[in-house]
């Protein structure tokens, strides 16, 4: 590593140490699948262990879901479909509600949890995850009885004015490990609202808040069957994704996954939405506030240790700032705090798992070598953990690995750009589509250059905001269908 | 190569007509096949029509490069401008009423009182379209209510270049269908004619390249759907495919063949009647949504920072 490994920290203040509770939080030693409203053991017994990524301590043992639990699962909610969708919406709409109250008064005991199990900040799930995983859950209960109102109108396009879009039965729905509760209330809300149920794997990284959620379900009263939450694998997502009681696909993750997804969907009646990788242009043009810029460069790319799809992972910098911008972002970097993601204080946690910690180094080895210029801030890790400090590369090009790939983790690559035209054809050359940042005082350039930018979703003097009213997903390699909003309700409807 | 043919009416036949050599509609020009070859159309009873083109993978690979190059120009035009060029292809259509008649008549072996109400829908069909331009934004778009000091607004983008294999049965309302809605919300469009009765399709081009119509913004093609169908939807440069002309076994293959760029697929689906007036769906099916946001200013009730 290039990183000046002084024993000091640069930045001129030292913080005491404040870590928040965990005895909020109370983590049984096992835990098994949520299958109609049991928890149960895996049919073929076997078991994993999640652990905590900022220590390696083992949280707890879990059942490990293989095909004949998926076929259970997929059975449990093909039987509570029939009554679900029965339901009035206003029905329906209330046990949103319940979910949604529920959620916020344990959400401290969700946010310790979710640190714990993924490594993220607890100053992240705390104001960022937890909050917007409640308001999923509200904003789609007053869906739920609205449906007429979407705008879907009636199904058309086999020449019948039919009835009015209909729930499409069975979801299956497999979420990622680096926002587990926000992932897993972006699937299920939208799909419970609409009358579908939900069978749900988690990552096998993270999957004890999709098990505390399934406690909440229980909590809430929610009928047996409605919500299935099966932890595993890889081949139990794929044997989910493949279950023909499956009417809906829904899926997070890798682009490479997500392309075998929808092999495997190909030549059936599966409706099938898609949210993958990215590799998120931030373009900071002369005019832009430079302060303003930094803080969004810095939440672009070193949210959530940069484990997000659509990071800012490649900053694209107007010419003439880009020595000044640069000073600038290596002096914020120098006052992260990286460290106990519960500390409140934390800026930077734990990465994921010691296989994305690997991957991230291999990445970043591969730009070292391919000669972009690498550089860290004086960063002390911790030494047990996954860990990996906030990473700058410059001097690179388009052709560059650590201009192409997504990384998945706290790692920026520095290009730069002359005009206008250049920045967007720069932003626009990757097969992703998911978003992008632009950063100028000039409205009319904000507006220009966000029509020509070939992403989802576009921050504009800002980045990385989320809120269940807007439509999230991608352009091209970057998936298909919305998430959020109302077009979120197209996913899981007969329209 | 056949008999004699009698296209003409008995009032005509002192004069020998002039046969027409039906050729491709590529990049706003009109090229036989790269491969030089040709295929025999014949009418519902089996007599010779016309040869038609027998479009090759590179007759099908130009047409994605006349796609791609007229898809800048035609997705940046303004809706407006787009209505106005989709309503002058209508009266064009209007103008040659009698010759889409004549072919439709002789495609698909309808009577010419039919024929002529299929070709009346067509035209309805494509005024319809054209009408979308300027208000699919407003219906499928909006600006979302975020909680927090920003304001974001949501807008569909047309997806890209976008191949669309034509109904096979319904030659000339079917196509009009399914290509209409493509290019009316801003995509540029590789279409495969149906591949028993593609001369409507090749019509329906000399009727684009005299309408406004940017060249290169709709391409069509005629031949074997499954042999022109394969090396687009596995075509890293097309975005989106429309399934509509090909039967269960070719979708299924063709839907794994996209899955390669994650091109958007829409299936095929069973349409008892072309004439029912359409929703939405082939609209919405080749739109992306976009977000953009920016910060307000405003702190709500704790002040303001504008």
């Amino acid at each position: 590593m290039t990183t000046d490994n002084t024993n000091k920290r640069s930045s001129a203040f030292e913080y005491a140490p404040a870590p928040e509770s965990r005895a909020i939080v109370d983590i049984a030693p096992s835990y098994g699948l949520f299958i109609n409203g049991e928890f149960t053991e895996a049919a073929d017994g076997k078991v994993f262990k999640t652990v905590s990524p900022a220590s390696e301590e083992v949280l707890a043992e879990i059942a490990q879901a293989g095909p004949e639990d998926v076929d259970r699962a997929v059975g449990a909610a093909r039987k509570a479909f029939e009554k679900w969708s029965a339901l009035p919406g206003s029905e329906r709409a209330k046990y949103l509600f319940r979910i949604a109250r529920i959620i916020q008064e344990r959400s401290r005991e969700l946010a310790v949890l979710e640190t714990l199990d993924n490594g993220k900040p607890i100053k992240e799930t705390r104001d960022a995850d937890l909050p917007l995983v409640a308001a999923h859950f509200f904003y789609y209960a007053g869906w739920a009885d609205k449906l007429d109102h979407a705008g879907f109108g009636r199904r058309t396009t086999n020449g019948h004015s039919g009835r009015n879009p209909r729930p499409l039965g069975v979801a299956g729905q497999v979420i990622p490990w680096n926002f587990p509760l926000l992932m897993l209330a972006w699937k299920i809300a939208p799909a419970l609202a609409t009358g579908n149920t939900v069978v749900l794997k988690p990552a096998e990284t993270t999957p004890l808040s999709a098990l505390f959620f399934a406690d909440i379900c229980r909590q809430a009263g929610l009928p047996k069957g409605v919500v299935n939450i099966l932890p595993g694998y890889g081949d139990a997502g794929a044997a989910l994704v493949a279950h023909p009681g499956v009417d809906k696909v829904a899926f997070t993750g890798s682009t490479a996954v997500g392309k075998q997804i929808a092999r495997t969907v190909a030549g059936s009646r599966k409706k099938l939405t898609l949210e993958l990788g990215g590799k998120g242009a931030n373009i900071v043009f002369d005019d832009a506030p430079i302060d303003q810029a930094v803080e969004g460069i810095v939440n672009g790319i070193f949210f959530n240790q940069g484990q997000v799809c659509c990071a800012g992972s490649r900053l694209l910098v107007q010419e003439s700032i880009h020595d000044e911008l640069l000073d600038s972002l290596k002096r914020r970097l120098s006052t992260l705090r990286l460290g106990d993601p519960l500390d409140k204080n934390t800026d930077i946690g734990a990465i994921n798992s010691a296989e994305q910690l690997s991957r991230i180094t291999a990445l970043v080895e591969q730009g070292e070598a391919e000669g972009a210029e690498r550089w860290s801030p004086a960063c002390e890790l911790p030494s047990s953990g996954y860990w990996f400090a906030p990473t700058l590369f410059t001097n690179v090009t388009q052709a560059h690995t650590v201009a192409r790939d997504e990384i998945f983790g706290p790692v920026l690559s520095v290009l730069t750009f002359r005009t206008p035209d250049e920045a967007v054809a720069k932003a626009n050359n990757t097969p992703y589509g998911l978003s992008a940042g632009i950063w100028t005082e000039k409205g009319s350039r904000i507006l220009a250059v966000a029509n020509k930018l070939r992403a989802g979703v576009i921050w504009s003097n800002t980045f990385n905001k989320f809120d269940p009213t807007s439509p999230f997903g991608g352009y091209k390699e970057s998936g298909f269908g919305r998430e959020g909003g109302r077009h979120g309700l197209e996913a899981y409807l007969d329209v | 190569m056949s008999e004699k043919t009698d296209k003409t009416d008995k009032t005509e036949q002192q004069r020998l007509s002039v046969f027409k050599t039906y050729k491709l509609y590529v990049g706003g020009k009109f090229p036989r096949s790269e491969s030089g070859r040709v295929f025999e159309v014949t009418d519902s009873k089996g007599k010779w029509l016309a040869n038609a083109p027998l479009s090759s993978r590179k007759d099908a690979r130009d047409a994605v490069v006349a796609a791609r190059k007229a898809f800048g120009g035609w997705s940046s035009a303004t809706a407006y401008n787009r209505g106005q060029v989709l309503y002058r292809v209508a009266e064009m259509l209007e103008g040659r009423k009698a010759q889409f008649l004549h072919e439709v008549a002789e495609a698909e072996g309808l009577s010419k009182s039919r024929a002529a109400a299929v070709v009346d829908a067509t035209i309805d069909r494509w005024v319809w379209y054209a009408g979308w331009t300027d208000k699919i934004a407003q219906v499928v778009g909006g600006g979302n209510p975020v909680a927090g000091p920003y304001f974001n607004l949501s807008s569909p983008e047309p997806t890209g270049v976008v191949a669309v294999l034509a109904p096979q049965e319904s030659s000339f309302l079917g196509l009009v269908s399914v290509v209409a809605p493509v290019i009316a919300t801003g995509n540029t469009a590789v279409v495969v004619a149906s591949e028993k009765s593609p001369l409507p399709a090749l019509s329906l081009g000399e009727v684009l390249a005299t309408s406004d119509l940017p060249g290169g913004v709709v391409n069509v093609l005629s031949g074997r759907t499954a042999e022109i169908a394969a090396p687009l939807a596995a075509h890293q440069d097309v975005n989106a495919i429309d399934l509509a002309g090909a039967d269960d076994g070719l979708a299924k293959e063709l839907e794994i063949a996209a899955a390669d760029n994650l091109k958007r697929v829409l299936r095929p689906q069973p349409v008892d009647d072309w004439s029912a007036t359409p929703g939405i769906d082939r609209l919405t099916a080749f739109l992306e949504t976009k977000t953009v946001w920016h910060p307000t200013g405003s702190l709500g009730a704790s002040g303001s920072a504008y």
